[in-house]
């Protein structure tokens, strides 16, 4: 109950740090929105895969600043103060569950705007929204330990795409398979395996996420 | 010389590979002639990298419940070396394909999830770069590498089960274990694939040792 309370604590902090920082925000959401337009002006209506692919990349462009953001403003003075009060595990799964919220927005945010613009190529709205936030919250969840690495090592963003993108790519080329059945009606073998997959590669960061990061937060 | 058998047993095993594994006699079959002696030089390194990779994330794991220094040297010097062995299985790979596949490079998922696990280990060296203090570089260095060897599990397990590969045994291509009825190459290629590992194991250890003496130079 203690746990559980510590962690909303956490959550509700984060969401009230983005609330007094509007600006920050809307910075995110610009952000997107401006990804979207340069796509918009160099593709116009692309074809279904590239509609596909262009809108994983984005949302990994995306999730790469909406995270990294929340670790590098956590000051050595505020986490000093974390690190009195609660355990590691309460802090990461306080992180994840914020960044799951952020992504989620975000990653709806980019769907809308890829629709408004680049066309809307879907036979299956509801699934595409539904994997949609899904893939969103998977790619903030694992990019959560790499901020806290990248953070570290007091860099910016930079180093999180050089550490992060190529232990994404697994995650993307499953959401890009999973989502193919959105755009036509084709028969996929193996649909239901490769949800699973998902789910248990999210299980298997979010796991490894929460031993190591007592390792990190040490000084 | 008790310590060092093993050295002489790696000599052993690699004369045997290089000779036997040149001039013994092979399955003939088609396209595959005589490239198919590859396996004894291109398979082994993926077998060595992944043994080397293995050794790095224990001791980093070590590091991480120890905080010794020299797990750490372990640690990132067996990463080095893993990653030489993965470039030459990728060369040798490349070599291997252009005379089968006919072109070395044909965005097959096996070279594909190669170069992301060699992305991830050369990204393990720009961390290390990216710090000045020994002990925090060590800390969250040896936690990026524990964290990319866990992910290359998705890389081997995963990937490969959503796409063909050109690869043998992949995709309707025969393994080669269906050549081999008489086990000629099989006599060949476990040796080769134990000689491979302690070679690798051998520069590791060189490296380790003349890293550790400067690490005594350092502090004295």
């Amino acid at each position: 109950m203690q746990t559980i309370k510590q962690i909303l604590a956490l959550v509700q902090k984060d969401l009230m740090q983005e609330w007094r920082q509007k600006y920050a925000f809307y910075g995110l959401l610009l952000y997107v929105a401006s990804t979207v337009f340069v796509m918009y002006m160099l593709l116009h209506q692309p074809a279904d895969k590239v509609w596909n692919a262009l809108f994983w990349v984005t949302l990994l462009f995306i999730s790469v600043n909406a995270v990294a953001r929340s670790f590098l403003q956590e000051t050595t003075g505020r986490m000093l103060f974390y690190y009195q009060m609660c355990t590691p595990e309460v802090f990461m799964i306080g992180k994840m569950l914020y960044h799951v919220l952020l992504m989620a927005i975000m990653s709806l945010m980019c769907w809308l705007l890829y629709i408004w613009f680049l066309g809307n190529p879907l036979i299956r709205l509801g699934y595409f929204v539904g994997l949609c936030v899904m893939g969103g919250s998977s790619l903030g969840i694992a990019f959560t330990l790499l901020a806290a690495i990248a953070a570290r090592a007091g860099q910016n963003a930079a180093l999180m795409a050089i550490l992060g993108f190529p232990i994404m790519i697994p995650l993307l080329m499953l959401l890009t398979r999973i989502s193919e059945i959105a755009f036509q009606e084709v028969y996929q073998p193996g649909l239901i395996k490769m949800w699973w997959m998902l789910g248990s590669l999210d299980v298997f960061i979010i796991a490894l996420s929460l031993i190591l990061f007592r390792y990190l937060w040490k000084n | 010389m008790k310590t060092y058998w093993w050295k002489a047993l790696c000599i052993v095993l690699l004369l045997y590979t290089l000779i036997a594994g040149l001039l013994m006699p092979v399955p003939a079959k088609d396209i595959l002639n005589e490239t198919i002696r590859n396996l004894h030089f291109h398979v082994p390194m993926w077998f060595t990298m992944i043994v080397l990779f293995g050794i790095s994330c224990v001791s980093s794991i070590q590091y991480l419940r120890k905080g010794s220094l020299q797990k750490d040297i372990v640690a990132v010097e067996t990463a080095n070396v893993g990653l030489l062995f993965g470039i030459m299985g990728l060369i040798t790979g490349a070599i291997w394909a252009n005379y089968t596949w006919g072109a070395p490079w044909s965005d097959d998922i096996k070279q594909l999830c190669t170069a992301i696990a060699l992305l991830m280990y050369f990204a393990y060296f720009v961390l290390r770069s990216s710090f000045t203090d020994i002990d925090k570089r060590a800390r969250v260095s040896a936690v990026y590498n524990v964290f990319a060897f866990a992910m290359l599990f998705p890389l081997i397990f995963i990937i490969p089960r959503l796409t063909d590969s050109l690869h043998p045994g992949n995709g309707g291509n025969p393994a080669f274990s269906q050549y081999d009825l008489d086990n000629e190459l099989r006599k060949v290629f476990y040796p080769a694939v134990v000689g491979w590992i302690l070679l690798g194991i051998w520069i590791a250890q060189i490296r380790i040792r003349m890293r550790l003496l400067n690490l005594k130079s350092f502090l004295s």
